[in-house]
């Protein structure tokens, strides 16, 4: 027997799709989960992983994230961007059609499916179609073509479809399809030209505010064109209390609406742009790496959006990994690019609202798994350890500290604001289908 | 004349006392908001010197002989820049001015490496004025000499901060208990944002006026969360100027109507205008301030803006030893 037989011995699993959370010894052969129990005996030739003190959870799912090939590889590859969503414990990833050329046709899908197959073939890479052709809310994408290629959703995210009759007509379309339509609610009338939360801070900063209406406003439209068409609505990265508000009330009047929210509109206020580690406001940082759409918002906010996942109105964290090059960042904060390089540090800084006792682990592993599995709806996609299902997992060390700094982020994107601080809480291992995908130096080396 | 050795007469000798200067702990000069009440009393004492040095016939003293200061200016700006160059030249700096905005940028220089060229040819100090808020921290965050921030965006403008603080102090003695409005474009003024952080020590009742789109929640709230408790705001300007000792009315950019935050010109000149009408409502001996360059007829009448309590040119002259005590400062030698 060789290395196609793996045996996870001593970890806490924690599967919420299966309500499991106990100390079991996990097998795996030939990909597959064979087995789970307790004192699995190690039969001769089998790989053994010591995994006292880890968690195991399935393997995260991320239904937002940037890759940025084609066109702009100076950010980020699909594998450079495979490598990091593996060493921050993903092993799906969806990847946003804001590309160049953008995913508005079958040929450009396809570029991207044979690109992950050669070079990230550990994931699962799950595009993510334009509603309209290239991105400009003029007409629509030929969304059947994009379905029929392997697109799991369709959003123009960054240039939300402003054009309410567009989008209403997009929504009867796809809803004929049992796809997600995923929308960045932004109201770019109320947003032009902001560079971070309209409130306090911006005054004090003197720079341009985006206010929380530009998301709710459209939050509250889309809702009421879904409610109108029957598609199934995603809103991704909401992050402001009106917004979790409006979507509790609709899924409460039966809406088919879900949301996710990201680690950093969770963890960071508007305040983070302002001071860098200190509490004094005197060191104004104009940190562009916290720079990021939509903005970050307040404390009330970020209260709210946790209310929002302990009620089930917001069901997945989506990490919104939007890496970019140095230059793209190193200037001036208005003309900065927004976006956040997040896959590597989003299990770690999730964590700390475990450590903080905001959230609770399981709750936490339900928004990485089945929570994002059950509104991609894919076959494959389960974000459970079922027997006979592929083995995708992760390992996680939830105590121990890391610094983060940029030479040890394996995405092309530095721009993360946690670079400097310490985090607790590390992936020590990532296996996808059996393969150990990533692993920890230290747990490889057996210490 | 020969036994009094006046602080200018100091200055000129490059003596001032050292222990004078010793709660001067800035490199650069970004904002207001990390100035002590003694650093900026500190800026007044020296300025005051260099108000004497203005007065006489020849007026260059050689304090900076062999310093070499540059203007980076990304925005139009003739005063600022003008007052800086001089202030400078005043102190025998050599000056060396770069237009940014035709130069640089034009061939997609980025800021820093710009910056970072500066400072290789190894001037001294660079003055720079940008359109972007923060634009002179992110320069201070990769460079090793001074960086005095001449204006960014709609953030901070601390050397007119200090020069209308200057100019009230210099004219009403002390400033307790005094009323000031502010009226205009609060949210778009870095003058107004570094006047609120310069008026913090004096115990001035700080009133800012505008429509309420200039003046937005975002901005009061910042007022209370910041415990800046000398400021209110008024949106009624003849509730705002009763009893005012000090008002000053900013420029009104016309862009503010096109980008539409009033509906007009004509509303806005009815609602605010400072008006000789309105200046009968505040105290009699008011006094007229205007950070220019002024829109006659605008935000203010003519006859208002160079009416005998108009302390338009005085600021403008009070600039130049407000900025030759900040150059003074920083490229001075004396505390490096």
């Amino acid at each position: 027997m060789t290395e196609s037989t793996q045996l996870i011995k001593n970890t806490r699993l924690i599967d919420p799709g299966q309500n499991i959370d106990a100390e079991l010894d996990i097998l795996i052969i030939n990909g597959f989960i064979s087995q789970i129990g307790k004192n699995i005996q190690p039969v001769e030739g089998v790989r053994l992983i010591d995994a006292s003190g880890l968690i195991a959870s399935p393997g995260f799912i991320d239904l937002h994230c940037h890759l940025r090939e084609p066109g702009f590889e100076q950010k980020e590859t699909i594998a450079t961007g495979a490598a990091a969503a593996l060493h921050g414990g993903y092993t799906t990833i969806c990847c946003m059609p804001n590309t160049d050329p953008p995913l508005d046709n079958e040929a450009t899908v396809n570029y991207v499916k044979i690109t992950a197959s050669n070079t990230a073939p550990y994931i699962n890479i799950l595009p993510i179609g334009c509603i309209t052709k290239k991105r400009m809310g003029v007409e629509l994408a030929d969304l059947f073509e994009l379905a029929n290629s392997g697109c799991v959703g369709f959003s123009d995210d960054g240039n939300p479809v402003s054009n309410s009759r567009l989008m209403f007509t997009a929504m009867q379309y796809i809803s004929s399809f049992g796809l997600i339509v995923i929308d960045h609610c932004e109201d770019l009338d109320l947003s032009r030209g902001g560079q971070m939360h309209d409130g306090w801070v911006a005054a004090r900063l003197g720079l341009k505010g985006i206010p929380a209406a530009a998301e709710e406003s459209i939050v509250a439209r889309d809702i009421a064109l879904a409610e109108a068409t029957g598609v199934r609505l995603h809103l991704t990265h909401i992050s402001t209390k009106g917004s979790v508000e409006l979507i509790r009330n609709a899924k409460k009047h039966g809406v088919n609406v879900t949301a996710d929210v990201t680690p950093h509109h969770l963890t960071l206020s508007h305040k983070r742009i302002i001071q860098k580690n200190s509490d004094s406001l005197s060191e104004i940082a104009y940190d562009t790496n916290a720079k990021v759409n939509p903005p970050l918002r307040t404390e009330e906010d970020i209260e709210a959006l946790i209310d929002g996942i302990k009620d089930g109105t917001i069901t997945a964290v989506a990490t919104d990994h939007a890496p970019h090059t140095t230059e793209d960042k190193a200037c001036e904060f208005d003309t900065a690019a927004s976006g956040i390089s997040g896959f590597e540090t989003s299990a770690a800084v999730l964590l700390s609202l475990v450590h903080k006792q905001k959230l609770s682990l399981n709750t936490l592993i339900k928004c990485l798994t089945t929570g994002p599995a059950s509104i991609l709806n894919q076959p494959g996609i389960s974000g459970t350890l079922k027997i006979d299902q592929p083995a995708d997992l992760v390992l996680i060390d939830p105590d121990k500290d890391s610094l983060i700094t940029p030479s040890m982020l394996v995405s092309k994107g530095k721009n993360n604001p946690w670079i400097g601080q310490v985090l607790k809480g590390m992936i020590m291992a990532t296996f996808y289908h059996g393969h150990i995908a990533y692993i920890n130096d230290e747990l490889r080396d057996g210490k | 004349m020969t036994t009094k050795t006046s602080k200018a007469d100091q200055i000129g000798e490059d003596s001032l006392n050292k222990v004078t200067i010793s709660c001067w702990r800035h490199r650069n000069i970004l904002d207001l908001d990390d100035f002590s009440q003694d650093e900026i009393s500190l800026v007044f004492e020296i300025a005051d010197s260099m108000i004497d040095i203005l007065s006489r016939k020849v007026k260059k003293v050689p304090t900076l002989r062999g310093k070499t200061i540059a203007t980076m200016f990304y925005e139009p700006s003739t005063r600022t820049r003008s007052s800086f160059e001089i202030a400078a030249k005043y102190l025998s700096a050599d000056t060396v001015s770069l237009d940014a905005a035709k130069s640089s940028v034009a061939k997609g220089e980025s800021l820093i490496d710009s910056l970072r060229t500066l400072q290789a040819l190894k001037v001294d100090v660079i003055i720079i004025r940008h359109p972007s808020s923060g634009a002179p921290y992110t320069a201070a965050e990769h460079l090793n000499i001074p960086i005095i921030n001449a204006g960014d965006g709609c953030h901070a403008h601390p050397s007119q901060g200090l020069l209308d603080l200057y100019t009230m102090k210099r004219n009403l003695g002390s400033l307790k208990g005094r009323k000031v409005v502010i009226i205009g474009d609060i949210l778009h003024s870095r003058v107004a944002r570094s006047f609120i952080w310069g008026t913090r020590f004096f115990e001035v009742n700080l009133v800012l006026c505008g429509p309420p789109p200039l003046i937005p929640e975002g901005f009061k709230d910042m007022i209370g969360r910041l415990e800046l408790n000398h400021v209110t705001v008024e949106h009624n300007l003849n509730k705002a100027v009763l009893n005012a000792d000090v008002i000053m009315p900013l420029r009104i950019q016309k862009e503010r109507q096109q980008s539409g935050l009033i509906p007009s010109i004509r509303e806005y000149v009815q609602q605010y205008q400072l008006d000789q009408n309105r200046l009968y409502k505040a105290k009699p001996g008011v006094l007229i301030m205007h950070p220019g360059p002024v829109n006659e007829g605008l935000e203010i009448t003519r006859e208002v803006a160079y009416s005998s309590k108009s302390l338009i040119e005085q600021q403008v002259t009070n600039g130049v030893a407000i900025r030759m005590a900040l150059l003074y400062l920083v490229a001075g030698g004396e505390n490096k």
